[in-house]
């Protein structure tokens, strides 16, 4: 085919050959090109570059974020059920403290009153064994004299001062404290 | 409008086309550097056509494309894949706006062979190819060079594991066939495949406006007109596809030299 070209442009116009460029179709060749691969290097390859950047962002960025958000609520669900379980727990604890306080609150309150009570018993015998002391004791004192008195009377004699007299009261006093304490301990 | 471009047939003598058909008068700037023939202007014509739908197509370019922006994306899918099948992800964009501006130069220029009122392929005159040839061939040396400084030349000449006696006669050969005839068959594939285009075109129609001329006279071997004009519209189809398959195979080999540079053993 090519040597039938070359023939054609021997036979009909001899200054012609095909295979030789001239300089216009060389200048105009470099210029279309040039000019076009500007407009594709700077021009168009970049947009369509951005958006396919773009739309694999908001593809793959799509699924990512979907990823993202789960794992958003699942943290926030995990940290609301840990935040619960600790609410639970302290509630627990607080609840059982206050028991534990209560309880010992009311056992001292006890122990204080059941030694309030065994102080107020103490010191109610206390006083009612003193009384009964100082009873006795008056008592004794006059139970004697009166029985002085009384002797004296019967025998008409002063007895009061002698010491023989007030030895045998008390002599007599002891004698019958004795058969009391023996008459209680008889009983 | 083609057999308008033609010399004027006679009615008794058909005349085919001639490789003057790919040497039209100078319309503009007539004896300068920059003289423009009709295939000049089409070349002007088809830069600004492809200058303007790609900038409307890729203007304000959705997330969710159009139907037109999906269309320039497809278009502008082809070299892409080329070039990263062949050289990869990132070598594959650094020779993009190479690639892309080949593919749609060459398929622009080649297209406007069947496209009526212009009917002549912009890479059809060995201006354009030449230009298109040498830019691929300096980009794949250069890109071996860049890649492997200093063993790309020996290792392009001499493969590794070629005995050495074999060598010199192997360096040959090897020079021969890539620093000689890639760029040659480069261009003349191109361009020998729109000047054929061309030709058998031309010949098919005005070889129908013969006939049809004969017809008129009352001859009846004009009825072959219409035989030649149904093959003239097969071939216009025909040429579509051509069109198309070199515009790729251009590419293809550009990028296939550059990834032969670029992958050189060593």
């Amino acid at each position: 085919m090519l040597t039938t070209v070359i023939r054609a442009a021997e036979g009909g116009h001899e200054t012609i050959n095909p295979l030789l460029p001239a300089t216009p179709d060389l200048i105009w060749g470099a210029v279309v090109f040039v000019v076009l691969f500007i407009f594709f290097w700077k021009i168009v390859l970049p947009r369509v570059t951005k958006t396919l950047d773009e739309r694999r962002d908001a593809i793959e960025g799509g699924i990512e974020r979907a990823e993202i958000a789960q794992a958003e609520a699942s943290a926030a669900r995990e940290s609301y059920q840990a935040q619960l379980a600790d609410a639970r727990g302290e509630a627990g604890r607080i609840r059982e403290q206050a028991r534990v306080d209560g309880d010992k609150i009311i056992a001292e309150k006890k122990e204080q009153a059941s030694a309030e009570a065994a102080r107020i018993l103490a010191a109610a015998q206390a006083q009612i064994e003193a009384e009964r002391l100082a009873a006795q004791t008056s008592l004794r004192t006059e139970v004697g004299s009166l029985a002085l008195d009384l002797a004296s009377g019967v025998v008409g004699e002063a007895l009061g001062d002698d010491k023989k007299a007030t030895a045998l009261v008390d002599r007599f006093l002891a004698d019958l404290e004795a058969s009391e304490a023996a008459g209680k301990a008889g009983k | 409008m083609l057999p308008l471009a033609l010399p004027a047939a006679s009615d008794d003598q058909f005349q085919g086309p001639t490789i003057g058909e790919f040497f039209p008068d100078v319309i503009l700037f007539a004896g300068t550097p920059f003289e423009m023939n009709r295939i000049m202007i089409i070349r002007i014509v088809v830069l600004l056509a492809i200058v303007i739908i790609f900038s409307i197509g890729t203007y304000r370019m959705k997330l969710v494309p159009g139907r037109f922006q999906g269309l320039i994306e497809i278009l502008l899918g082809y070299p892409r894949r080329v070039g990263e099948e062949l050289l990869g992800e990132k070598d594959g964009k650094k020779f993009l706006p190479l690639l892309t501006t080949i593919f749609f130069l060459v398929l622009g220029m080649n297209i406007t062979g069947i496209v009526p009122g212009m009917n002549i392929a912009g890479t059809s005159v060995i201006g354009l190819p030449i230009v298109l040839a040498v830019i691929s061939y300096v980009t794949f040396i250069g890109a071996g060079l860049k890649k492997h400084p200093g063993t790309f030349i020996k290792n392009s000449l001499v493969p590794p594991g070629v005995p050495l006696p074999l060598a010199p006669l192997i360096a040959i050969i090897e020079f021969f066939s890539t620093f000689v005839l890639r760029p040659v068959t480069l261009t003349l594939r191109l361009t020998m495949n729109m000047v054929v285009g061309h030709l058998l075109l031309v010949l098919f129609f005005t070889a129908t406006s013969f006939f049809f001329g004969l017809l008129g006279n009352g001859n009846p071997l004009g009825l072959l007109g219409a035989g030649t004009l149904l093959f003239g519209f097969a071939f216009s189809v025909f040429e579509i596809l051509v069109a198309i398959l070199q515009a790729y195979v251009f590419t293809l080999l550009t990028a296939v030299y550059t990834q032969l540079a670029l992958a050189e053993e060593h």
